[in-house]
Formats: C-alpha cells, structure tokens, sequence
C-alpha cells in the first residue's frame, strides 16, 4: 500500500528530472537519482514564474472567493440546522447529504443546461424583464464558474461544520447568554472561537480540491478567460509532448498545497488521538 | 450519539415565549424594526430563509436535469412534453442514441458497473485489512501509512491521476492502460475510505471482546474472524456503499487511465458529452448513475438495519464518518 502511493510520486519526480525523447517528443523518465538534470525542469520552470503567472493569479483568486462564499453559506445553514432544526432534523441532514450520492458531473450537467442560451436561467430573466436578450452565461463569465465551484464543494463543508456545531454544548451559549451578552456577541464571542478548528478543516477539504478543479471551469465555461490551474495540468496531460510539464506542475501544486494538507492530516491525527 | 444530544436540546429548540418584561434599554426601542430585531426570542428567520433557499438551489437543478432525461425533444434546455426515447427508444425512433441500446452508451454503461463492482470487491476487503493491521500493530510504520492515507482525502484527484498514468505509461508498461490499470488506480485511490470508516468504528469497539475470545480459548485468528469482523458489519458495509457511489461516480482518474473509448464509464461519456452538444441521452444516462448510487445506498441500509437490529442505531452522518 505504502508502495503504491510513494511509486508514483517517485516516476513523477523522475519524469521532472528526466529528459523528453529527441524523436517522438516522449519523456524519457530517468529512475536514478545521480542521473537526474534540471534541464526540463528549469525550462518548465520558466512557464511557472512567468507565462502561467496570470493563470496562478487567477485561481487563487477565484478559489479564495468561492471557499469565502461556501464558508458564509455554509455555517449559516449548518448553524440553522444544528441549532433550530428541531423536529425537521432529519429531513434536513437527508436533503444535506443527497449531493453526495448524486455524482458531481450531473450536477454540473445541471447547471450546463440551465445556463445555455436558451435555458431556464435565461428564461426566467427575458421573463422578469430584467435582460432584453438572453446572456451566454457558459462563454467565459468568471461569475459562472466561481458559483459552479460553490456549488460543487459547498456539500463537503455544510456536513463537517454541522457535524461539529451539533455537538457545541448548549448550556455554554446559554450561559453566555446569562451573563448578559446579546445573541450576536454571544455567537462572536462563545460559538465562532469554539468552531474555528472545524472551520478551518473544512476549508482545508474544500480548497484543495478547488485548486486541482479542471473540470467544472470546462464545463461551465471553456474558455481561456477562465482558465485556473487544474486546466493548464488537464492541458499538459492531453497534448503530447508536454509530460515533463505535467510533471514539474504535477510537483509545483503539491509543494504548495502541501502546508495546507499536512495541518488538516495533524489536525485529523490529533482529533482521532483525543478521542 | 446524535440523538442523545437531540433529545438533550429539544426544550431549547421550541422556546417558550418571553414570560418576563424585557428590559427598556435593550430591546424597547421605539422603532418596531428595531425592536424586532432586538428580539432575544424571535425566530431565526433570516438563517431560516437562507438554509430554504440553499436546499432550493442544491436540489432543483439536478431536479429539472433528471425530468429532461424524459424529455420529448431533443432539446436539452426545455420541457417539450414526455417520452421514455432517451432511455429505450430503438435507433429508428430516436437516431441519437438512447441510453439502453446506443452501442456506445451502452458499452460505456457496462465498463462503469464493472469498474465499480471490481473496486468494491477489492478495496474494501484490502482497507479493512489494512484498518486492522494499522489499529492492532504499533509502531511507526501503521502511524506513516495511517498519515498516507488521509492524504488521498484532501489531495486533488488531478495529481493522483496524472501520477497514476505515468506509472501506467512509463513504469509499470506490461499493465496496458485499460480496465486493469483503472481498477488497479481505483483501489489504491479507495481503499482509504475502508482504512478511515473502520478504524473509527475500531476505536470504538475497543480490544475487550477480541481479548475475551482468545481467554476463552479462541487463536487469534478465530478471533479476528468469528468476533472482531461481526462487529465491523456495519462499518464494512457502510464502506461498500461509499466505494461505489464513488467509484461510478469517478472520473478524472479514470479518463486518463482509460486506454481508448472503449473503455471510458459512462462519467466519462458525460463528461465528454456536456462539453460538447448534449441530448438527453446524456441525462438518462447521469440519471441511471443516481438510480444505481441511490439503490446501492438503500440496500446498504437495509441491511445495516438488518444487522444492527437491537443495538443503538447510528446517524447518517456516522455513516459517512
């Protein structure tokens, strides 16, 4: 097992330091180390530091706003139903975790049809006079793909911020409230200091993700307006010639996605040790 | 353990109305708005409309895709009347293809079961092993595979694919990208649901009953069988459900694993499709993803009743770990 996840990590750190075939333009992975050039890597590495700059930008931006976004939408519904869902809890959890067993691309597919230009969405706008002919939602529109990125990972947030403020103690926010403080210090005060970890392991499952998203942005828009990280290594992959590009950015994500994951990883250790 | 705490909480969930005068500083503004919004008791109605129109939002879309996989038309953006074309209609009623008897889709339809049962198959039995060996044997080694594992959760799918397809490709080159290397890529991607959802139910269940059965005479490896996997039913078959919804739901690593057309699942169609001039076959065939996801979920829970009929029955979202 442990074999089967260091391997590839391995072939992808050889096919970074590897050399590309001079014929067929296919990288030649080199497996020992003492063999290894920088060649390919310092020239994919110039793509990195200059060329895809904009690209980074881009997908840092839309992934900070769209995990922004899921985080407000998110606690705010998990809160409702931790707190006041009463006699519908049930209900609610069920409709919460529906998303899960209904597989990502249909969800997508979804919101492909309702935007097109002759799609619900455009309907009901035309119908509310509030645009006079219908808008190409799918040309490249960044609003588009930020709210398909909500709409995607949002599920993944709501379930573990419920999870945690279900179990929050009553009686500590009542005794909040006692001692005199309004329902939104209280909230400020006793509820948010005491769900931060939960917050923050949630933000973890739902942003990495988002920065190795391809998927929803070539469905829901396509175009190079938007292109965000996941594409450019979709890109890489499906081109010829371009491995050793796959692989350096293959590396360059993990490097940096890896501060993120191992404090989720210490987190989840530590949870799982108190226990 | 979550009704416990619903139980607990149910008096402050439907609170009494205010039997004491409210002090005037706080809440007797003047301005009836204000006052309303002061309000201690009032009803949460703003998170109440926010959570409503979440649910709208989440559940509608995919409301309105399935009801067009029984669209008329071939349209794939509005309503043109009901028909069953686009799941059985024969090549001379509907030329597009329908989802039972297109040959494409129909390929596509049986490479997602296959993939999926093969990964169930293995994985599960694989993780749980795994779950146990890294819960019963101490040491540093369980603890790094254990740190490996939580790894697949929160890595994008995109660097385990392209990693995966570079072995395939450029290493292991007598595995021919194709079905063997997806399910191979699959299992190693899945077992970790297994290795996560039964470690916590181990946790749980303690080393007590394991313990007791080897006093009373049984090997370790009787034990391990006739006592310690009865209790993890639930946690096994709560992995199975996992694994295959989300097996057949995969894409990303299979679309790069998959060797040429013939071996892409029907995700894979999808998503080929979507982005290019849909029917909606393509509905019908997203849909019959769900029906299989929800009917695996159902018999899964059926049976998991079934066996823990007597003990304190878990929340769903146990069930999820």
């Amino acid at each position: 097992m442990l074999v089967l996840f260091l391997l590839p990590f391995y072939v992808v750190v050889s096919i970074a330091f590897g050399t590309v075939d001079p014929i067929f333009q296919s990288p030649l992975p080199v497996y020992e180390p003492w063999w290894w050039t920088a060649k390919y890597l310092t020239e994919e590495w110039h793509f990195v530091t200059g060329e895809f700059v904009p690209v980074e930008i881009r997908t840092l931006v839309y992934v900070v706003i769209a995990s922004a976004l899921c985080l407000v939408l998110a606690y705010a519904v998990a809160y409702y139903v931790a707190r006041y869902g009463g006699k519908r809890k049930g209900l609610f959890l069920g409709l919460l975790v529906a998303p899960f067993f209904i597989s990502y691309l249909m969800r997508m597919l979804s919101w492909v049809e309702l935007l097109q230009p002759a799609g619900y969405v455009n309907k009901l706008l035309q119908f509310m006079h509030l645009t006079p002919h219908p808008i190409n939602w799918l040309a490249g529109v960044p609003f588009t793909v930020v709210m398909g990125l909500v709409y995607g990972y949002i599920p993944y947030m709501i379930l573990p911020l419920f999870g945690f403020l279900d179990r929050v103690d009553s009686s500590l926010l009542e005794a909040g409230r006692d001692l005199g403080a309004s329902p939104v210090r209280t909230f400020l005060r006793v509820t948010l200091p005491l769900s931060k970890p939960a917050i923050l392991a949630s933000l973890v499952i739902v942003t990495l993700p988002m920065f190795g998203d391809y998927y929803t942005n070539n469905l829901l828009s396509g175009s190079p307006k938007t292109t965000m990280f996941g594409n450019l290594l979709d890109n890489a992959m499906e081109s010829t010639g371009q491995g050793p590009q796959a692989a350096v950015l293959v590396l360059f994500l993990t490097f940096f996605l890896l501060i993120p994951m191992l404090y989720y990883m210490r987190e989840t250790a530590r949870a799982a040790g108190e226990r | 353990m979550s009704q416990d705490t619903a139980t607990e909480r149910a008096p402050e969930i439907e609170p009494t109305p205010p039997q004491i005068v409210p002090p005037p500083g706080r809440v007797g503004s003047r301005n009836p708005v204000v006052r309303w919004f002061r309000d201690p008791w009032r009803k949460p109605h703003l998170l109440a409309t926010v959570t409503w129109v979440y649910l709208v939002w989440s559940i509608l879309p995919v409301a309105i895709a399935i009801a067009l996989s029984f669209n008329a038309g071939r349209s794939n953006a509005v309503w043109q009347g009901f028909s069953l074309q686009w799941w059985f209609g024969h090549p001379s009623i509907a030329p597009e293809g329908s989802l039972f008897v297109n040959p494409e889709l129909h390929a596509a339809l049986i490479q997602s079961l296959r993939l999926s049962f093969m990964t169930m198959i293995l994985a599960v039995p694989l993780g749980v092993a795994f779950a146990i060996g890294i819960d019963r044997w101490h040491g540093p080694a369980p603890a790094g595979a254990n740190f490996l594992m939580l790894f697949s959760f929160v890595m994008p799918e995109i660097i385990i694919g392209i990693s995966m397809f570079m072995v395939f490709t450029f290493l292991l080159k007598f595995i021919q990208l194709g079905t063997t290397a997806q399910i191979l890529a699959l299992v190693t991607y899945q077992a970790s649901y297994p290795v996560i959802i039964v470690r916590a139910r181990l946790l749980s269940i303690g080393r007590e009953y394991e313990e007791a059965a080897m006093d009373l005479g049984a090997s370790p490896t009787r034990a391990v069988w006739r006592v310690l996997i009865p209790l993890l039913y639930p946690a096994i078959l709560a992995s199975f459900v996992l694994v295959f919804a989300d097996t057949i739901d995969d894409f990303i690593t299979v679309r790069y694993l998959s060797g040429g057309a013939n071996t892409e699942p029907l995700s894979v169609k999808i998503y080929n499709f979507t982005r290019g001039t849909p029917t909606p076959a393509i509905n019908a065939a997203a849909t019959f993803m769900l029906f299989s996801t929800t009917l695996i979920a159902l018999v899964g829970f059926w049976l998991y009743r079934r066996i823990t009929r007597g003990q304190k029955v878990e929340g769903v979202a146990d069930m999820l770990g």
